[in-house]
């Protein structure tokens, strides 16, 4: 080896300390600020992936806009994320990890219902505090849980008496088979009956199921007026195109579709046809705060193929998380909650107004009826503002009384005192 | 209702099972039957064949050409596998289990990567038709024939032409072949190639009907695992009349009970036969005719 290229490695060899040195320097002077440690446990990879990668971009955004205007109360917001695959075991695993070993002050995390229930002894257990940013099938009771998706009294108690009035009382539920699937079923069995209409059928669908040939005969036999699907997971939204296919030509009505997995953009048209969704959020609600949030998205995430329901509820709760810690001048919990139970934390979200409502410690939505049409363009028929969390509270939880950290359904209230 | 309606709805649904069945196990038996190589990566290889099914449709080819395409392009990933990896490893018959396991995940985290969360679907051709009171997917047929189609021709291919001799006598006593001049190394490779494709194609026919995922393959293989275990060996003797027990099994369970007692269904008839024919039924079949 010549002398030169010696000198040069040396040089090199020098430089390289330099560099680690400056970067363990801003390091130390990052940990002087003391950051507010964010765990994000969001399925990256697997069946939920299409729906949920939205949701990690939109924590990444928020994030990244205030460190940019200076952080949570001077404090930057550092996040810690963890790649969930789909999979519940694994949401055990890292929601270990997050709170004993990165011990995180906050964590958002969870798609399905059977995650959130997986997850969530061990948040109660470890005194954690943790944001659901999800739609679900409503009834969490829990004061370590912050729920930012609609509920059932949210999504079904506006979507079905619509539908029922528009095309009958016949109704029929095809359903993913676990708890999202079973109370949502519930909630619409329910709901018809109060108004005076009748179920034509219902089945449960095991999650990865892609295969529906004798489900729409099934469906065809009973002759429903419309057909609520709440189906979930990639694999399950096979059905659409094989009923088309099949000119099932049913009106459909969900909580969980176009809002989550953009169906309508993924499958060809016009096998969405007549698909009725309630939803907090989509792309295509035409509202100055709704566009300005998607171009915001877009230009820090341009191949981004959806801008979902969870992805603007993701964004929103950052900020409120923001807001409540600077609020109540700390990250624990238990001063949180006191903010909480003012009942005046709010925000102008990108969907409109919304509110955290202290007894059950869920969100206030404007609630769109999104309508997809033959050639899978959006409108939306009907629009319901700021609807209530109402059932919880009306059922008997209060969350600034006492903190059950029990799930209820309609069939399994709160007990009474 | 009458009598006909229910029979028909009854074979339709009988057909429909049966060609997810044998086409998403076929790949998968010939693989295992020729070669004693158990391809976990088979979900990925079908859903490489949707993929490029897909793709090609968007680029402007027609259904058909697409499909032949994802199934060409898949037995060619199947040439580069074998040649790469199951090569080495065919004296380690548990090892290739790992190693195409391996396969499957890069294969699976690679398409989330690269590809994205999902692909646009294509649209399933053709339309419906009315028989009584339902209608029904004209395209389901399609996939029902060309599951006959597929058993048909993997027949003719192993039987009448110079290929299926060579390999047939490859597997039965490799050294003895290649005594005789066969290149077993060139005949193994073909038939991985062959079942590659075979993974490819039933991509390519289900592209049309489903979600394009990553993860797609994943729903293929519990019917197609259960398929060939029942069915042991032989594709003929075995996959083709597992296909058609266990779609009277799926449909019957199905139309009674739901979708889930369909898969209870098959998993009991798994049990049941494998504990009375550990062999599967072509193992059966080949015993009492010796």
């Amino acid at each position: 080896m010549s002398k030169s290229v010696l000198r040069g490695l040396r040089a090199a060899a020098l430089t390289g300390t330099l560099v680690l040195g400056s970067s363990i320097g801003s390091q130390i002077a990052l940990a002087a600020e003391n950051p507010i440690k964010m765990g994000v446990l969001e399925d990256q990879s697997g069946d939920f992936a299409a729906a949920t990668i939205g949701k990690v971009h939109a924590i990444q955004l928020a994030a990244e806009e205030i460190n940019k205007a200076g952080g949570i109360m001077g404090r930057p917001l550092e996040l810690v994320p963890y790649d969930t695959q789909s999979d519940n075991t694994r949401y055990q695993e890292f929601m270990r990890r997050v709170l004993q070993r990165d011990k995180v002050d906050v964590v958002f995390a969870g798609f399905s219902s059977a995650s959130r229930e997986a997850y969530r002894p061990i948040v109660d257990q470890f005194n954690g505090f943790a944001f659901y940013n999800n739609q679900y099938e409503g009834g969490v009771c829990d004061g370590h849980m912050i729920v930012t998706g609609a509920v059932p009294e949210q999504q079904f108690s506006t979507l079905i008496p619509y539908m029922m009035e528009k095309y009958g009382k016949n109704v029929y539920t095809l359903a993913a088979d676990y708890n999202f699937g079973q109370i949502s079923a519930e909630w619409v069995r329910k709901i018809v009956k109060e108004n005076g209409g009748k179920m034509a059928g219902e089945e449960f669908i095991p999650l990865g199921v892609s295969q529906f040939s004798q489900s729409i005969q099934n469906i065809q036999k009973a002759k429903p007026d419309f057909v609520v699907t709440l189906l979930v997971g990639t694999a399950q939204a096979s059905y659409y195109e094989q009923a088309a296919s099949a000119n099932v030509n049913l009106p459909m009505a969900s909580s969980v579709n176009v809002g989550q997995g953009y169906e309508h953009k993924r499958f060809k048209p016009p096998s969405l046809k007549d698909m009725y969704v309630t939803t907090n959020y989509i792309e295509e609600i035409d509202s100055p705060k709704s566009k300005e949030f998607y171009a915001k998205f877009k230009a820090k995430f341009p191949s981004e193929p959806y801008v979902n329901q969870e992805a603007e509820n993701s964004y929103l709760a950052v900020y409120l998380y923001k807001q409540m810690v600077e609020r109540a001048k700390s990250t624990k919990r238990e001063d949180i909650r006191k903010v909480i139970a003012m009942g005046d934390v709010c925000m102008d979200a990108p969907e409109g107004k919304v509110c955290i409502d202290p007894k059950s410690q869920h969100m206030s939505h404007t609630i769109y009826l999104a309508k997809v049409g033959a050639d899978h363009s959006i409108s939306f028929p009907k629009t319901w503002e700021d609807i209530k969390p109402y059932w919880l509270g009306e059922a008997g939880c209060d969350l600034t009384k006492k903190d059950p950290m029990a799930q209820y359904t309609p069939s399994n209230p709160p007990p009474k005192p | 209702m009458d009598i006909a309606t229910h029979l028909f709805s009854a074979l339709y649904q009988f057909g429909d099972a049966f060609a997810f069945l044998v086409l998403s196990a076929c790949g998968l038996a010939v693989i295992f039957g020729m070669m004693g190589v158990i391809n976990l990566a088979h979900g990925e290889f079908i859903m490489c064949g949707a993929y490029v099914t897909a793709a090609t449709v968007h680029a402007g080819l027609p259904l058909p050409l697409g499909i032949l395409a994802g199934t060409l392009v898949s037995a060619l990933v199947g040439v580069l596998v074998e040649l790469a990896v199951i090569r080495h490893l065919y004296d380690r018959p548990l090892d290739t289990i790992v190693a195409t396991w391996g396969l499957s995940l890069i294969a699976t985290q690679g398409t989330l990567i690269m590809v994205g969360s999902t692909m646009a679907g294509v649209g399933t051709p053709f339309g419906s038709f009315q028989v009584g009171d339902y209608s029904y997917s004209i395209y389901r047929i399609v996939l029902f024939c060309s599951a006959l189609g597929v058993l048909a021709a993997l027949y003719a291919l192993f039987n009448w032409t110079r290929f299926g001799v060579l390999a047939r006598a490859t597997i039965q006593v490799p050294h003895m072949a290649a005594a005789l001049g066969v290149d077993t190394r060139l005949i193994y490779s073909l038939t991985f190639a062959c079942g590659a494709g075979l993974a490819g194609l039933a991509g390519g026919l289900y592209a049309p009907t489903m979600t394009l995922v990553p993860t797609m393959g994943a729903t293929f293989i519990m019917e197609a695992f259960v398929t060939v275990v029942i069915g042991g060996a032989d594709v003929f003797l075995g996959t083709a009349p597992a296909g058609g027990l266990l779609a009277i099994v799926k449909s019957g369970m199905t139309s009674w009970q739901g979708q889930l007692f369909g898969q209870i269904g098959l998993l009991v008839a798994v049990i049941i036969v494998v504990r009375v024919l550990p062999k599967g039924i072509s193992g059966f079949v080949l015993r009492e005719r010796t």
